[in-house]
């Protein structure tokens, strides 16, 4: 069934009973030619990407809960390409370019506004840095702009320019950057993958991957044994946890950074800000809720939860920066479980183990990476070479040195 | 989150920097195989229940301590200080 | 309207209010609903997306609909609840999410559309043309979207936080609560009690019932009397726990000046971190709507609320009251409403068999089919097993049963449990570690069992902390069994049925999505919005599982149920983020030459914590480049003075301190002679540069070390862990000295000159010697290093010298040409010596980056050195630090190219660090990162800033620009 204004206008004049099931509910078959762990944003994308990209739709996705149970809906939202080093670069600039046509390729309406992203900076070198980063954005083709003190003020009137602890020098303002509405990828991409014969098979949980003379050729499930020869782990938050059951030991920690919304309110912030001084970003959905978060809460955790000193934190971050927010009424906290690697990068990558991939480490920047996570992951699942534009994610990068730390904090999982 | 320091008793979290697992205490030789370096520094468990990772006091005695702890629970089994596991003279 | 004799409000106290610009009036002790529904104003908001005409549903925290804006000033606060806001004098309020009026709202039109504005509606379409999405619909949706408005400026209001301890916390104050309080009390415990409500005693002021043989309210009073004469006990009224953290934390904010016409001494909300023991959550039930067609106009509202205004308040909002049930409870609301002398025109109850004896008509098996009135109820159209009729009725109270209240002991991820008996969720057992439901929160509904419930919770809890409880005798109260027979919807009636007011989520939606097969409740909820709304669901959440259930065939735990998330009412950004605001956010460090530095104009920077001077700008100068080169050419010519006391300074002893420093630094310091500074190089295990600095060996076990101005706190963390974690069982102790000296850098061709104005022996102290001097009576420590590249000395003197120091070392320059030189002097003099900073070693560098490799000792261990090894750290591909010269202006930040190919990230061979311009050199200088740099001096490189339009070619050269042989430094 194809969505559009019209349709909508039709159903509404009957009733609204002739809307199909956005996807169906198939059992596992015995057999795939590929299986997918991880019904999320990444694993849908892969599935979908498959299917579109290389033909193949004989492929199951395999979800422990219901589909996007995890970060896909727990994010707050932003889309942005401004990485600075090489193999991240491309890699989001790939991104960027899918989810500025994403909504007519899945005909479904994921919110993607362009609303425009300011990193702010609050001193000489930090400007410096950040110029870097900027330069590198144009270098990939991408767009950004430097503003001084009072070009920021032109897009964020409301922010302290007089009192705040770090006075703002100036931001870099990525146009193209902005926000999407999380579920509704999660849902486009499950809905597109479905109607290419993609089997989502929910509530079922992979417990063992089988493995014969270092090939995979299936997986154990809730819902009983299914054959594959290629097995895709897409299972962000749980990868150490999946890895395992094939044996290995991943370069990833797990840790909670949560996040908070606000109750509806008339339309105030039209931007993505970002305080790296206060770990501190905010934008407000479309629904009117004030969308931010903070910094991880800096303990491995499976929780899905986090404590009051980050909770504080961010909230004090919010009032030094813009206390036009102090009388914005926090509704909901929540937390995700972020995939922590040592360099801050992902990895997508063959594993030692033929025909079994990964694709985790999203750090907490998976959400603007879902379109080209799942385009690559599914370049790698279909002819065993890595896209281009994520070649550099390699699992082994670590052992051999080549880094992507965009951060420069080092080695240490909770500091990226 | 509270940990109960052995030298300075049970204190908020907010007086406590995290590092990660207590991998980091098992540092191998200079000459050790790259392997193992990687696992040193980068390759992890990462339980979802019992694990034991490392704090230090930052706010208070500037110890080291090697906190057993449930990552699903965030309930705190054994507070331990890293020096003397370690062989420090007391 | 008023019932006479009814309520605890203070009638000769009368308040004057404004709503929507019309003044009334209402007495204290009113909130701003009962004060207007006393006035008769039923239509007080628009609901969010049909923009239906709502009116005040609940009398509690939980209200979805009566959300209005109060005024204070030139500013407002929005989304306040009607039914929490208590009234004071002159108290401003005005109605939200309509335009341009209340009664008239265009987007009222929404509700026309209904049909096609369907759930999950907007993903369906506004997807063409694409460029339409930002620039049309969006900006349309998020106007129509949204609830109140918020200011776009400052809240200068004041917040507070505080924390609070106790053995036993209390969570409401109804008839649990206040039982298991005195239970606590009077054991002696600290008990923390603590309760949304302005005043104690949750529903016993609202039920109109009896405890004891007395009123309920006059019980309160005398439990209130006895817990406030225990000093143990602290009572805090207006205080609503919001969540609950790990190892019995809780959050709790506490409405202050609120109920107060604004006053400067007071807060708005104080957010407290309350640290218990034990806990005890006596947190009631939610009254259910009932859903059935047109059940949200105005004058429509839970029977509980009915009951709440009529005895707390003394108000009935209506003439002609009609009730519907699903249960017992309403019948107890009917006689009282009757008993008021407010006519009751029927009791709907949905079940088929019941008592249908009351002094008014009883219909059982009642469905309601629609009801009438736009603006205010003004009938609804029933059928019953016998027939069916219209009711004439301005007042239509609802139960659909009670939701215990279990949110909070679902923030720590317990799943409350479903029970058929009571149709409604308890909490799980041991959902939070050391806190019991009990009472209505935990299923148990009569005040008889609340009473008994809530003291034997305390006694529980005391045992737990091996305190022994007696339990008080327990006073007589209401015990009547619950009898509720499940009703979720109307079924087979026409016409929208609301189950979430504050979203506009109806059956039909939820019903939808079942359809569509978003079929999991956490696809019905994001799918619909179905508890996403201020209310949180609420009122919503467990009638929307049931239709679910019941659509897709399935029972209601098999269903599943939301999560519910900290906070538990919403909670202002102001109070949790107190102290936050302006320079309260992070700590500010002053140097103790500060003064001395703002007295001679100098702008004072960030960095990182500390404040430092930018320049010191002389008369006539304009620009901070004119004091810049003015100062660097003093530096060069004469002496410059600088507060160098950032710097970290650890002070390093014991047998094995030499020993530990050749395994923290990556060359050696077990060879430095006492006497002699060396620098020295850090990495972190990971081979990347951490920080760099100069360590002087004082004595034999003796050493002081520096670090960077960023690094201090984590080098120190750095070596606690290196000691601890590796060799606990060496003989070194260190500690961090930072704020215990004053140090001065002293640098130029007169520094020696000036040094000895002021010594009593000319030092003679070799390039990176160090020697104790005296000042006077003070002792000092003298360093000769310099980061400046001239003759330099560092002075440090203890803290609390350092001031008079420093405006007499000021003093002395002066006499020599000399003066005080700044952080942009300081940035050009190491630029032109090639000297890096944490903009070179940005902790992706290595030392081998950096041109430092051989320092890296290759006779021992040191931290780093294994993984600075790896392949891809080393090699030609690696970027290396090179200077460069322009005759053009360039900036850090810009990439280098080779000239002529084309500029593109495949092609980007490097960046710009840091840039100056040089007097001294008569250029622009850099420092930058170049693939294989070191073999590429002399060549021609291009950069590119496209940010600030700048394309220029640089010649590559060696980092250190000026004095390469380092023959004034050793002067």
């Amino acid at each position: 069934m194809r969505y559009s204004g019209f349709k909508v206008i039709t159903e509404g004049l009957f009733g609204n009973k002739g809307w199909k099931p956005a996807w169906r509910d198939p059992a596992p078959k015995a057999e795939y030619d590929a299986i997918i762990i991880g019904g999320g944003g990444h694993g849908l994308s892969t599935a979908y990407y498959l299917a579109k990209n290389h033909g193949l739709t004989n492929i199951a996705v395999l979800e422990k809960g219901y589909l996007g149970s995890g970060n896909i809906g727990r994010n707050t939202t932003i889309v942005r390409a401004n990485y600075i080093l090489p193999g991240n670069s491309e890699f989001y600039s790939h991104s960027m370019k899918l989810w500025e046509t994403l909504e007519t390729d899945l005909n479904y309406n994921v919110m993607h506004s362009q609303r425009g992203l300011i990193n702010l900076f609050h001193s000489d070198g930090q400007r410096d840095a950040f110029a870097r980063r900027g330069n590198s954005m144009i270098n990939q083709g991408d767009d950004a702009i430097l503003l001084d003190r009072e070009g920021v003020r032109e897009h964020l009137p409301y922010l302290d320019f007089e009192q705040t602890r770090f006075p703002i020098y100036g931001g870099l303002y990525h146009p193209r950057g902005g926000t999407a509405r999380h579920d509704a990828v999660a849902w486009g991409y499950a809905r597109g993958a479905d109607r290419r014969g993609v089997d989502l098979i929910q509530n079922c949980e992979v417990t063992g991957i089988d493995i014969e003379n270092g090939r995979v050729v299936g997986v154990q499930t809730t819902r009983g044994a299914i054959k594959a020869k290629k097995v895709g782990m897409v299972v962000a938050g749980r990868s150490s946890q999946v890895a395992a059951m094939a044996g290995m030991r991943l370069p990833i920690e797990s840790h909670v950074l949560q996040a908070f919304v606000t109750e509806g309110l008339k339309p105030v912030i039209d931007h993505v800000i970002s305080f790296g001084m206060g770990h501190f970003y905010i934008s407000q959905s479309d629904k009117g809720g004030l969308v931010f978060g903070g910094d991880l809460d800096f303990y491995s955790s499976y929780a899905a939860r986090g404590n009051l000193p980050m909770v504080e934190h961010v909230m004090e971050a919010g009032m030094t920066l813009m206390p036009m927010i102090g009388r914005a009424k926090v509704l909901r906290s929540w937390g995700g479980i972020m995939d922590m690697s040592p360099d801050g990068s992902p990895i997508i990558d063959k594993t030692h183990i033929d025909g079994l991939f990964v694709d985790c480490g999203w750090n907490y920047g998976g959400f603007k990476a879902v379109p080209a996570s799942g385009w690559c992951m599914a370049h790698l699942m279909a002819t065993g070479e890595s896209h281009p534009v994520a070649a550099r994610f390699k699992l082994n990068r670590f052992a051999t040195g080549h880094l992507l730390d965009e951060e420069g904090t080092g080695s240490q999982h909770n500091l990226h | 989150m509270r940990i109960t320091c052995p030298l300075c008793g049970p204190r908020d979290r907010r007086e406590f920097y995290y590092y990660g697992t207590d991998d980091y205490l098992n540092r191998p030789a200079t000459d050790a195989a790259p392997a193992a370096w990687d696992d040193y520094l980068h390759n992890r468990d990462n339980p979802a229940g019992v694990t034991r990772d490392l704090w230090y006091h930052d706010m208070g005695c500037a110890s080291w301590l090697a906190v057993t702890r449930n990552t699903v629970t965030h309930a705190i089994l054994k507070v331990e200080a890293v020096a003397p596991v370690k062989g420090a003279a007391q | 309207m008023r019932i006479e004799g009814k309520g605890h409000i203070d009638r000769t106290k009368p308040l004057r209010f404004r709503f929507d610009g019309v003044e009334y009036t209402g007495f204290q002790g009113d909130t701003l609903a009962s004060a207007l529904l006393a006035n008769g104003v039923k239509l007080v908001g628009r609901s969010f997306k049909y923009h239906r005409p709502r009116g005040i549903l609940t009398a509690g925290s939980e209200e979805p609909n009566a959300m209005v804006e109060v005024v204070d000033g030139n500013h407002h606060t929005p989304n306040v609840r009607a039914t929490v806001q208590e009234l004071y004098d002159g108290l401003t309020a005005r109605s939200q999410n309509r335009f341009p009026s209340l009664k008239f709202d265009v987007l009222g039109v929404n509700d026309l559309l209904s049909p096609f504005l369907s759930a999950g509606f907007y993903y369906k379409t506004f997807t063409w043309p694409r460029a339409f999405w930002e620039k049309l619909y969006e900006p349309v949706i998020r106007r129509a979207a949204g609830l109140g408005t918020l200011v776009a400026q400052h809240d200068e209001a004041a917040y507070e936080k505080a924390f609070a301890f106790c053995d036993l916390l209390v969570i409401g104050s109804g008839p649990t609560g206040l039982m298991a309080a005195l239970t606590a009390g009077r054991a002696g415990v600290d008990v923390i009690l603590a309760e949304e409500d302005a005043q104690p005693g949750g529903r016993l002021l609202s039920d109109g019932g009896q405890v004891g043989g007395q009123p309920a309210s006059d019980w309160v009073v005398g439990v209130l009397a006895e817990l406030r004469a225990l000093p143990n006990v602290r009572i805090m009224p207006r205080t609503t726990v919001t969540g609950v953290y790990d190892d019995g934390t809780y959050s709790a904010l506490e409405r202050v000046g609120l109920h107060l016409a604004p006053r400067a001494d007071l807060p708005r909300e104080c957010f407290w971190r309350i640290v218990a023991k034990r806990a005890v959550l006596a947190a009631g039930a939610l009254e259910r709507p009932v859903v059935f067609p047109g059940n949200d106009r105005p004058g429509i509202l839970l029977a509980s609320a009915l009951r709440a205004y009529l005895n707390r308040w003394g108000v009935v909002p209506g003439k002609r009251v009609t009730l519907i049930a699903n249960n017992d409870s309403a019948r107890e609301v009917a006689r009282q409403v009757m008993a008021a002398g407010v006519k009751v025109a029927a009791i709907l109850d949905t079940r088929d068999t019941a008592s249908a004896v009351e002094d008014c008509p009883v219909y059982l098996g009642a469905r309601i089919t629609g009801t009438k009135g736009r603006l205010g109820l003004q009938s609804i159209d029933v059928t019953h097993k016998g027939g069916k009729l219209t009711i004439e009725t301005d007042c239509l109270a609802m139960s659909g049963g009670w939701n215990p209240t279990v949110h909070i002991t679902c923030h720590l991820n317990g799943r409350p449990v479903w029970r058929d008996d009571i149709a409604g969720f308890v909490p799980a057992a041991q959902a939070v570690p050391g806190l019991i439901p009990a009472g209505a929160c935990a299923g148990e509904f009569s005040t008889g069992a609340a009473l008994a419930n809530g003291a034997a919770a305390a006694v529980e809890s005391l045992a737990a902390l091996g305190i022994a409880a007696a339990t008080p005798d327990l006073p007589s109260a209401e015990d009547a069994p619950y009898a509720i027979e499940a009703f979720w919807q109307t079924l087979g009636a026409m016409g929208r049925q609301w189950i979430d007011f504050a979203n506009d989520v109806t059956t039909k939606d939820v019903a939808l999505s079942a359809q569509e097969n978003f079929r999991s409740v956490e696809h019905m909820k994001r799918y619909t919005t179905q508890g996403m709304a201020p209310d949180q669901g609420k009122n919503s959440n467990v009638a929307a599982l049931a239709v679910l259930a019941d659509v897709t065939g399935r029972a209601i735990p098999e269903t599943g149920t939301t999560t519910f998330r900290p906070p538990f009412v919403p909670t202002s950004i102001g109070a949790m983020g107190a102290g936050g605001k302006a320079q309260g956010f992070a700590p500010q460090r002053f140097l103790t030459s500060d003064q001395a530095s703002r007295d001679r104009g100098a702008p004072m920077i960030e960095a990182g914590l500390w404040y430092r001077p930018s320049y010191f700008p002389k008369p006539g100068e304009k620009t901070w480049q004119e004091s810049c080169h003015r100062e660097v050419r003093m530096v060069r010519t004469a002496v410059g003075v600088a507060d160098v006391s950032t710097l970290g300074k650890i002070d390093i002893q014991g047998k094995d301190a030499a020993r530990f420093l050749d395994f923290v630094y990556t060359n050696t310091f077990s060879t430095l002679p006492v006497g002699k500074v060396r620098y020295g190089l850090m990495l972190r295990e990971d081979g990347m540069v951490l920080d760099d600095g100069t360590t002087a060996r004082l004595g034999e076990h003796h050493y002081l070390m520096t670090t960077t101005t960023a690094a201090a706190g984590l080098v120190m963390r750095h070596l606690d862990f290196v000691h601890q974690a590796f060799c606990a069982d060496w003989d070194v102790r260190f500690v961090s000295v930072t704020e215990s000296w004053a140090q001065f850098a002293i640098a130029g061709p007169r520094a020696r000159a000036l040094l000895a104005t002021m010594l009593d022996r000319t030092p003679d102290l070799p390039f990176m010697g160090v020697t104790d001097v005296a000042l006077g009576s003070v002792k000092a420590r003298l360093f000769r290093i310099s980061f400046s590249g001239e003759e330099g000395y560092e002075i440090a003197v203890p803290t609390r010298y350092g001031e008079a120091l420093f405006r007499d070392l000021l003093a002395r320059a002066e006499t020599l040409g000399g003066g005080p030189y700044g952080m942009e002097a300081l940035n050009v003099l190491r630029i032109e010596k090639g000297f890096i900073t944490h903009a070179e070693i940005h902790g992706r560098v290595t030392a081998y980056d950096i041109g430092m490799e051989k320092m890296v000792s290759a006779k021992k261990d040191c931290i780093g050195k294994a993984a600075a090894a790896r392949p891809g750290l080393v090699g030609a591909e690696r970027q290396q630090l090179v200077g460069l010269r322009a005759q053009a202006p360039i900036t850090a930040g810009a990439h280098l190219f080779r000239p002529g190919d084309r500029v593109h990230r495949e092609t980007d061979q490097g960046y710009v660090t840091s840039v100056c311009w040089s007097d001294t050199l008569n250029c622009w200088l850099a420092m930058a990162f170049l693939e294989n740099g070191r073999a590429r001096h002399g060549e021609s490189i291009r950069l590119v800033d496209h940010l600030r339009d700048i394309d220029v070619i640089c010649e590559v050269a060696d980092p250190v620009f000026f004095d390469k042989e380092g023959a004034k430094l050793r002067a």
